[in-house]
């Protein structure tokens, strides 16, 4: 069996998710070719050497939709021979393009492959394409659907984490994010996006802040106590699934959730035959992931049952690995993550997340793995785990080897 | 013969009236829906036709399907009952669709006619549904007027292209309390709903629908649906303005029902994709989840005890029938606190004459200004007009003078709950009356046959009990005494036909039927808080079971030193034969720190100083440490359930309850004790004596002898029987 390799890694700033964020103006088709423009550059890249371009991508409508992957590839310039292939597993899908072109590798199926992901949230927005899940009943009622944020309140609620733990530990995430930027940790990744004329649009993530501290978080008001409690009262449906809780404290808001960003990453994978052609040199090797089901109404504590899964496969120990990085969804998500493997804070998330950063859906999968390894040659670290909880219930995991 | 009668006048307007054969009131039968149709197409074949007219010649349009037919249809069509039913829903979606269309006929571009519905009195289900198809309402001011599709308070939902031409006229929040509220409208409020399209005098109801059709246009005669870019109110499922609403309503609905009854998933999964699709379409989806319904166990149940059985307590099964009718025409009361001026105002609204009478004048005016208070909070909800409450008001005479009983013909005495005072009361109501004046006491735990001894005459003595609150709880339950003879009974009965509630009559013991069932259910509650069950586990679990009201919230509700005597006194009275209780500590405990229940605004939960309840008192946790390893969720539902069915079983074997059927309706309308499966018996029949069997004998070892399972529970299960193969239905 091959092995896969990262060969390289990139993103986009994460600029905000809003119409003054400054890839508001960028199409989703142009910041994905940017990135593979950029990877063959830098890299000087023969492109028939590419089998397929898997894109992580969540609201596949619109400018999102038929298929972006293969539109970003014709855009980009790259052979003709190249494909492309659009996939969502909502959080997870930038992550889930890598596992994918990876395993595909270790089977035997392609020398190379461009993977990564693109969420252009303040054009097409979160939800936009609809979802059965979501709404329709033949499925809600037994499932029990809820959205995410009171998901995140149900965490938070049963595993007994408090406001102050919520905001205390979004506060560490932008002072965590704010010195990485100051000790130039992204920089040999993190592209500025230019026009067509060369011009340069944005080249550092705009939502973290350098002054946020827990007073200033704590006048934010919950975000979702009044669907929670009164309309719709999603927590009468999420005590249908935990009865043992007498209500669900709503203590998630804007300031300890995910930022809504736009953006882009990819990923250069290849066998080890592709770097020996190419004379690239490998970074880190792929060694395993996972993908697992979980509760759809607590929905966001996938990551442990894929980290569980993926250290039993492998024989390991949680203690095992040097470097995590937890997609910061939720405050929420990351504590319990803590709590249930009794990992310390400083072997997790150590230049910040998607709170301080933000999360563009389709992307953040790729982006979190390129930061864990960025971080695991700077601080010369063996191995590093990269998870993300997933929407429905659903949770994904990737081990790496620095080579 | 037919129960469409059909017509057609000088102006050319067909007119096609209902007429059931022999009922009071119009229902719709497999037969009669035939009957509709061809008189639908007899109209449209006619030259020159005008328009179509969709009446009644009785004082109501319609009641709605016949429940009873399509009980008996569920019941004896066995193997290919869902083919036979989708058929026949969808013949009644063509014969709706047809008039809908009238006659309209794209090829050869055939305009269709006009079609009114014209509606006297009252319509509901079908017969709502019927005018639904047409393409103009007009209902009449009567005050009997009410119009809606009740469908969801039996465990059906409208499945007559109901629900589909309401979601689609009306959208998801205009049709949310008509379709999953199930609320009738009187003619005013069905207009500014958007059910009807116009109220108009009675005597004007024809000549108001032939001007309709005088003066309608071709653009009236079609439907938002019929015409091009239809656009659903509010907007579709995937639509930007509609997701979020879509999202919502089904949480909604699934938090509110607790997921329990398959009539609301029905309803809002033909709702949802019936959206995403054309309008005919939409009709045969609607008719496949309804026939998913029709095929759920406790749908049958559900009807059986909210439809057939309790209309039959409510047409006087239960009375003597040899019996004359003997409306009460004056009625005293003793005792004007809560209850009695409950019964007031029900019995004054119902046109009978009241003396309201408490030990003196001011607290007897009292009594009467309570009864104010609810008439003038159904004034704020138009619910009652200023001139009825005058006239109500106006009928209770508030005094403290026994001497103004001598003309009643019902005596209620509704004194505080304790044998003694209510003993003094009747005696002393004795000297007033006639030897043959029936008297009635309004007690929940007190035997009737020690009560009856107070009086002259124990034949002429009876029990009702009444719920509380008097004005919206709709059970009566009436106890007959060891002496309590048939025109007591009768009276009783025919006093609870009067006020419009529903009876179940029972006979003597301590607590009667339904306490006995409730007392047990909240002790449960409270055992589990002494064996450190979660406080929220127990209550949500109650919830999840179909409970209106968790054990602990109950007992607050009514009192936990009440509950701590009975304890008490029992333990003394029984001696070293008590069983110790896992209750017993938990109520003491309550008491000795104050926690009384609501009434002192402290008890299982913590309330404001308004009397609003807050959250579960945190203290319970600290004095009963939740225990490590908590039971499952049904674990918590079987015991609440089994322990109420039991005790039904119970008295059932003791001829207290002398029908399981009036088991059933008395426990959902006195207690809402599951009705989702049809009541307790119905609860039984679901889960099976097999299982049954099972749970009392693991529920005996580990929680005590109270689970140990009724002989009858043995007997029926070697006879392979359920409790229904008990009475002959």
């Amino acid at each position: 069996m091959s092995e896969a390799y990262i060969y390289d890694s990139i993103r986009s700033p994460r600029a905000k998710g809003k119409k003054d964020g400054a890839l508001h103006e960028v199409t989703a088709v142009k910041l994905s070719a940017d990135m593979l423009r950029a990877l063959k550059n830098r890299n000087n890249l023969d492109t028939t050497l590419i089998a397929d371009v898997i894109w992580g991508n969540v609201t596949q409508v619109g400018e999102q939709g038929g298929c972006l992957a293969r539109s970003a590839v014709l855009l980009a310039g790259y052979e003709i021979s190249v494909p492309g292939l659009s996939i969502n597993r909502f959080c997870a899908s930038g992550l889930e393009a890598i596992n994918l072109a990876a395993n595909q590798i270790k089977a035997g199926a392609g020398d190379a492959y461009i993977a990564g992901g693109v969420e252009m949230m303040s054009r097409v927005p979160m939800g936009s394409d609809g979802a059965a899940v979501a709404v329709d009943p033949d499925l809600t009622f037994g499932s029990c659907f809820v959205p995410q944020g009171i998901a995140a309140d149900i965490i938070a609620t049963e595993f007994g984490f408090s406001r102050q733990d919520l905001d205390l530990y979004a506060v560490e995430s932008h002072k965590r994010a704010t010195n990485a930027w100051k000790n130039g940790r992204f920089k040999n990744s993190v592209i500025p996006i230019n026009d067509q004329n060369g011009l340069m649009i944005v080249e550092k993530d705009e939502l973290f802040r350098t002054d946020t501290t827990l007073e200033t978080l704590g006048s934010l008001k919950p975000s979702f106590k009044d669907i929670g409690e009164n309309m719709p009262g999603f927590d009468n449906v999420a005590k249908l699934k935990y009865p043992h809780l007498e209500r669900i404290e709503h203590n998630h808001h804007a300031g300890n959730s995910s930022g809504i960003v736009d953006g882009a990453s990819a990923i250069l994978i290849g066998s080890k035959s592709f770097g020996e052609k190419t004379g690239f040199k490998p970074r880190a090797k792929i060694l395993h992931s996972e993908k697992v089901g979980s509760d759809p109404t607590i929905m966001l504590t996938g990551p442990i049952p894929a980290t569980n899964r993926l250290l039993k496969n492998r024989g390991m120990k949680i203690e095992d690995v040097d470097l995590f990085e937890v997609n910061e969804a939720f405050s929420a998500v990351v504590l319990r993550f803590m709590q249930a493997f009794d990992v310390e804070q400083d072997r997790i998330n150590v230049n910040g997340g998607a709170i301080a950063l933000g999360h563009p859906l389709g992307a953040t999968g790729s982006m979190i793995l390129g930061t864990l390894l960025d971080e695991m040659e700077r601080s010369n670290k063996g191995l590093g785990l990269a998870t993300l909880c997933v929407a429905s219930g659903m949770g994904s995991a990737t081990l790496i080897e620095l080579v | 013969m037919t129960d469409f009668k059909y017509s057609i006048d000088d102006d050319r307007i067909a007119s096609i009236i209902w007429d059931s054969e022999g009922k009071s009131i119009n229902t719709l039968t497999l037969e009669s829906s035939v009957e509709l149709n061809n008189a639908i197409e007899r109209a449209l074949k006619e030259d020159n036709l005008k328009g179509i007219i969709i009446g009644s010649n009785k004082k109501d349009f319609s009641a709605g399907m016949d429940l009873i037919v399509l009980q008996s249809m569920m019941k004896e069509s066995k193997g290919n009952f869902s083919g036979l039913a989708f058929k026949t829903i969808m013949e009644i979606h063509r014969t709706l669709r047809k008039l809908e269309l009238a006659g309209r006929d794209k090829k050869s571009k055939k305009r269709s006619v006009p079609v009114v519905w014209a509606c006297p009195g009252l319509s509901a289900g079908i017969g709502t549904e019927i005018g639904l198809a047409c393409h103009y309402r007009i209902v009449s001011d009567d005050p009997r007027v009410k119009v809606g599709l009740p469908e969801t308070l039996v465990g059906l939902f409208p499945f007559g292209g109901g629900t589909t031409r309401l979601m689609r006229s009306l959208g998801a929040l205009g049709s949310s309390q008509i379709l999953l509220e199930g609320k009738m409208f009187s003619a005013s409020a069905a207009k500014s709903v958007g059910l009807v399209d116009e109220v108009v005098e009675a005597k004007n109801l024809i000549n108001a629908a032939k001007e309709w059709i005088f003066n309608a246009s071709e653009e009236d005669t079609y439907k938002p649906w019929d015409k091009a870019n239809f656009k659903v109110p509010g907007g579709a499922p995937y639509q930007p303005s509609g997701f979020l609403t879509f999202v919502g309503a089904s949480a909604m609905v699934n938090g509110r029902t607790q997921g329990l009854y398959p009539a609301h998933r029905a309803l809002m999964s033909a709702a949802y994709e019936g959206l995403l699709v054309p309008f005919e379409d939409a009709l045969r989806i609607e008719a496949r989840w309804a026939v998913k319904l029709l095929t759920i166990p406790s749908t049958y149940n559900m009807i059986r005890s909210l439809f057939v059985n309790k209309s039959a307590l409510e047409k006087g099964r239960a009375r003597p029938k040899d019996i004359a009718k003997q409306n009460v025409k004056f009625l005293g009361i003793i005792g004007a606190g809560m209850m009695g001026s409950g019964i007031a105002y029900v019995s004054a609204m119902a046109g009978i004459n009241v003396v309201l009478i408490d030990a003196s004048k001011s607290t007897a005016e009292a009594g009467k200004g309570k009864v104010g208070a609810i008439l003038q909070e159904g004034v704020k909800r138009r619910k009652t007009t200023p001139e009825e409450m005058k006239s109500v008001l106006a009928r209770i005479n508030a005094t403290d003078d026994y001497n103004e009983l001598k003309d009643a013909d019902l005596i209620i005495e509704a004194v505080f709950e304790n044998g003694q005072l209510k003993a003094d009361v009747t005696k002393k109501v004795t000297k007033y009356i006639s030897k043959t004046t029936i008297i009635a006491s309004n007690t929940s735990t007190i035997p009737i046959s020690d009560l009856a001894k107070a009086s002259i005459n124990e034949k002429n003595f009876v029990g009702i009990h009444f719920f509380s609150p008097v004005h919206k709880m709709q059970l009566l339950e009436i106890i007959k005494g060891e002496k309590t003879g048939d025109r007591a009974v009768s009276k009783a009965l025919d006093f609870a036909k009067q006020i419009r509630k529903t009876p179940i009559v029972v006979n003597d013991s301590r607590y009667f039927y339904a306490n006995r069932c409730i007392i047990p259910y909240i002790n449960e509650g409270v055992r589990m808080v002494g064996t450190g069950v979660k406080a929220a586990l127990i209550e949500n679990g109650a919830r999840q079971l179909g409970m209106p009201v968790g054990p602990l919230q109950l007992i607050d509700e009514t009192s936990i030193d009440l509950a701590n005597q009975i304890s008490t006194a029992t333990r003394n009275a029984l001696g070293k034969k008590y069983i110790p209780d896992e209750s017993d500590d938990v109520l003491k405990y309550m008491v000795e720190n104050g926690r009384l229940g609501r009434k002192v605004n402290a008890g299982f939960y913590n309330y404001d100083e308004n009397g609003n309840r807050l959250n579960l008192w945190p203290d319970i946790a600290s004095a009963w440490p939740n225990h490590p390893n908590q039971p499952d969720v049904d674990t918590v539902k079987n015991r609440l359930a089994l322990i109420q069915a039991l005790e039904a079983i119970r008295a059932f074997e003791e001829n207290v309850l002398m029908d399981i059927r009036d088991g059933d309706v008395g426990a959902i309308l006195g207690w809402g004790c599951i009705p989702w499966a049809g009541g307790p018996f119905g609860w039984l029949d679901l889960m099976g004596t097999e299982k049954i069997l099972e749970l009392c004998k693991q529920y005996s070892n580990i929680y005590g002898q109270r689970f140990i399972a009724p002989r009858l529970v043995h007997d029926l299960h070697k006879r392979q029987q359920k409790f229904y193969d008990l009475v002959a239905q």
